[in-house]
């Protein structure tokens, strides 16, 4: 297997690097997070809706990992933050869900993690979810989602 | 004389805990103007939560039932706050002078209404166009880059500044001296001057965004009293402030979802804008609602043709379509900037979107053939948008489209002598033309290449096309305009080719904004200390007046200044929208 630096964590990439050091083959990972992108999510993207890439259907359940950028979290304490394609800055009246743009990602974080400056670059991995969805705590809808997720500045 | 000084303390003491802390406050407020039949929630908020046998109202003298014929209703600790409140939802008045009392305890208040009553109608149609944030050097430097300027005088007139008649409008809000656009629309709609991203209400103490005080909009006024078209069209979202204060309801701007239930309760004939997620169903993906309501799938079974392009659209008119619903993009349909020269935004997702004017003609040609006439607003939104961004170019160009859409509603109205148009902005920006640079000047900081005063050389920008666009702004002599308030930003001094300018990212505090590095590597670059409070990304609206600019039955009204709640009252006279 190819060896492949995982973004889930400094400390797993630190293992990882250390094994190659030392000549010795990483194990077989049975769940590699595999790669997705903002700019391969859709395949169609209208103004009545949109259908979600071929690959991203088919990773559904999955490990994935995507880079974004992290918007403000909505609530301090909220374990989810919205990953967004460029960096969030324009947005003078962002009041509510009702300002995002259309094409993000939610993450529903594995454990609570102090979050980053919004200007950020993240590499997020978890486990892929598609199809709306409204959270329990904050009536947040979702079509796309990483859940049990980490990231890592990317 | 120590005694005396004693006796004062203890007299201003005594008082201090006879009175309520703060007064009771009546809605509609005082020096309301309120169109003679039209429909408002009057109420009285009573503080520290007295029982109704501890306050009186009165309204001339008399108990407000009598005089509004239907009897109020109290509600002590409404909501469980500490306070009472009086309550008649949908009254409605007879033309003439009123004076609301509210007695609690030894403590009075009191507002004046004027109610007025409209003349004999005189427009068969009004068009009332809005340049969202709209300012004087926006119409200067779009003069300069549609009609040239040479020897000081310009290659001519734009059709915004060839009407007969102008005024200017002041546009604070009750609450503050600086509104927004939610309130500031509001008042042209309503005729009543309410509180930042508030939309058709007065700002109450409710809990709920959707139960506060509300007055008419002329959009419901119309609905109730005639057989007039009604057309909202915009480039922004259409549930944005602006095109939402044709129909909404709300104390919070941002309840895009109400909003959208708004539009179906009043179905304005012609719809068009951007912001089509809020129109689909949860279930659908890029759905931003919370319910399953389609929309869609409403305005249809209403009678509706549906749009999702310029192609579309122009399908739809030429097929006779009388109501029409265009959503042409998923956020604000991209500016004329885009549209012609840049190609950025979302040009690549979007590619077929029609801009400001084909809107404008098109929902011309759609509301034209109503025997009762129309009444249609039309909003070129970006230039607010572009200049929050401090995109001065991008809110120029959206400028010179705002005034080509003038130019197709007079070519509309041609002699007809029916149609009243009004071209306004609903609040300034703190933007100003102080020079130009020039790349030719000696010295390698950009403050170098400013040329000022005799050296403020007239810009070499590209030829213009048709339309008066320049068909170049990255030339060597360009145009400096600046904004009064901004972030911690970085200048660059040249047009952003590569997608609207964002003059500051969030930092790493929460709540606060830094520079966007990725300006401050231009050539040249000038890192600015914001001057704004650290929580503001962009620049913010001005309190100067703002020009309005009018032509038709009706417009002679319009002299020197006037409070923006007047344009609502001379479009309720020239439509007689007045009486039961």
């Amino acid at each position: 297997m190819r060896l492949r630096i995982s973004p889930m964590s400094f400390t797993r990439r630190g293992l990882l690097q250390g094994l190659a050091a030392l000549g010795i083959s990483p194990p077989a990972f049975a769940a590699e997070p595999e790669p997705i992108a903002f700019d391969s999510l859709y395949k169609s993207f209208g103004v009545l809706g949109f259908q979600f890439s071929d690959r991203v259907t088919s990773l559904r359940g999955q490990e994935v990992r995507i880079n974004g950028y992290m918007a403000p979290p909505l609530k301090p304490e909220s374990r989810f933050f919205v990953l967004t394609r460029e960096p969030l800055a324009i947005c003078p009246f962002c009041q509510s869900d009702a300002d995002w743009p259309v094409d993000i990602v939610v993450i529903f974080m594995k454990e609570e993690t102090p979050l980053v400056s919004a200007g950020r670059k993240v590499a997020v991995t978890g486990r892929l979810e598609i199809g709306s969805a409204t959270d329990a705590e904050t009536g947040f809808v979702s079509q796309i989602r990483l859940v049990d997720a980490s990231f890592r500045v990317a | 004389m120590q005694a005396q000084r004693l006796l004062m303390m203890a007299v201003a003491a005594t008082l201090a805990g006879a009175a309520p802390a703060v007064a009771q406050t009546i809605y509609p407020i005082d020096r309301a103007e309120i169109l003679e039949g039209s429909h408002f929630d009057f109420k009285v908020e009573f503080p520290d939560a007295p029982a109704s046998a501890d306050v009186n109202v009165t309204v001339n003298g008399k108990p407000a039932a009598e005089i509004f014929g239907r009897q109020t209703t109290f509600m002590q600790n409404e909501e469980g706050q500490k306070h009472s409140a009086m309550w008649l939802r949908g009254a409605s008045l007879p033309a003439g002078r009123y004076v609301v009392e509210a007695t609690q305890g030894s403590n009075k208040s009191t507002v004046a209404w004027e109610v007025f009553s409209t003349p004999a109608r005189r427009a068969k149609n009004v068009i009332l166009f809005v340049g969202d944030g709209f300012s004087i050097a926006h119409r200067t430097a779009a003069r300069i880059m549609s009609k040239g300027l040479k020897e000081g005088r310009y290659g001519g007139e734009l059709a915004i500044d060839d009407m007969p008649n102008m005024a200017l409008i002041s546009t604070s809000g009750s609450d503050s001296v600086v509104t927004d656009s939610a309130n500031a629309a509001h008042a042209y709609t309503t005729g009543h001057k309410s509180c930042v991203n508030a939309l058709g209400v007065y700002c109450a103490k409710n809990a709920l965004t959707l139960d506060h005080p509300k007055v008419e909009t002329i959009s419901e006024v119309i609905r109730r009293r005639n057989k007039m078209a009604i057309g909202v069209v915009t480039n922004a979202e259409i549930e944005d402030a602006t095109p939402a204060s044709m129909v909404a309801h709300t104390r919070r701007r941002s309840d895009y979802n109400d909003i959208v239930k708004m539009f179906l309760d009043v179905k304005p004939d012609v719809i068009m804008g951007g912001g089509s997620p809020n129109f689909l169903p949860k279930a659908t993906n890029g759905s931003k609602r919370t319910d399953d309501l389609d929309a869609i799938a409403k305005f249809k079974e209403a009678g509706y043709s549906v749009a999702t392009s310029k192609t579309e659209m122009n399908a739809a008119v030429s097929g006779g379509a009388k109501k029409l619903l265009g959503l042409y993009n998923t956020g604000n349909i991209d500016g004329a900037f885009d549209l012609r020269l840049a190609k950025k935004g979302t040009i690549s997702k979007f590619p077929d979107q029609p801009d400001v004017v084909e809107q404008t003609k098109a929902a011309l040609e759609m509301l034209k053939g109503n025997e009762d006439g129309f009444f249609l607003m039309v909003e070129s939104a970006r230039i607010d948008k572009y200049s929050h961004s401090l995109d001065w170019e991008r809110a120029v160009f959206d400028t010179i489209m705002l005034d080509n859409a003038v130019k197709a509603a007079k070519d509309f109205a041609g002699e007809r002598n029916d149609t009243l148009i009004i071209v306004v902005a609903d609040h300034a920006h703190p933007v100003s033309l102080i020079g130009s640079y020039n790349d030719d000047r000696p010295g390698q900081l950009l403050r170098d290449k400013l040329g000022v005063y005799q050296d403020s050389v007239v810009p070499n920008y590209g030829p213009r096309d048709a339309d008066g666009y320049p068909t170049d702004v990255n030339t060597s002599h360009r145009l400096a305009v600046v904004f009064g308030t901004y972030p911690d930003t970085c200048d660059t001094g040249r047009p952003y080719m590569d997608g609207e300018r964002v003059p500051a990212v969030a930092g790493a505090e929460k709540n606060t904004y830094v520079a966007n590095e990725k300006d401050c590597t231009a050539p040249m670059a000038v890192r600015k200390q914001g001057n704004l409070p650290f929580e503001s990304n962009s620049g913010v609206h001005a309190a100067d007046d703002v020009v309005l600019t009018a032509m038709g039955p009706g417009a002679e009204k319009f002299r020197g200044h006037k409070p923006n709640t007047y344009v609502f009252r001379v479009m309720a006279e020239a439509l007689a929208l007045g009486g039961k």
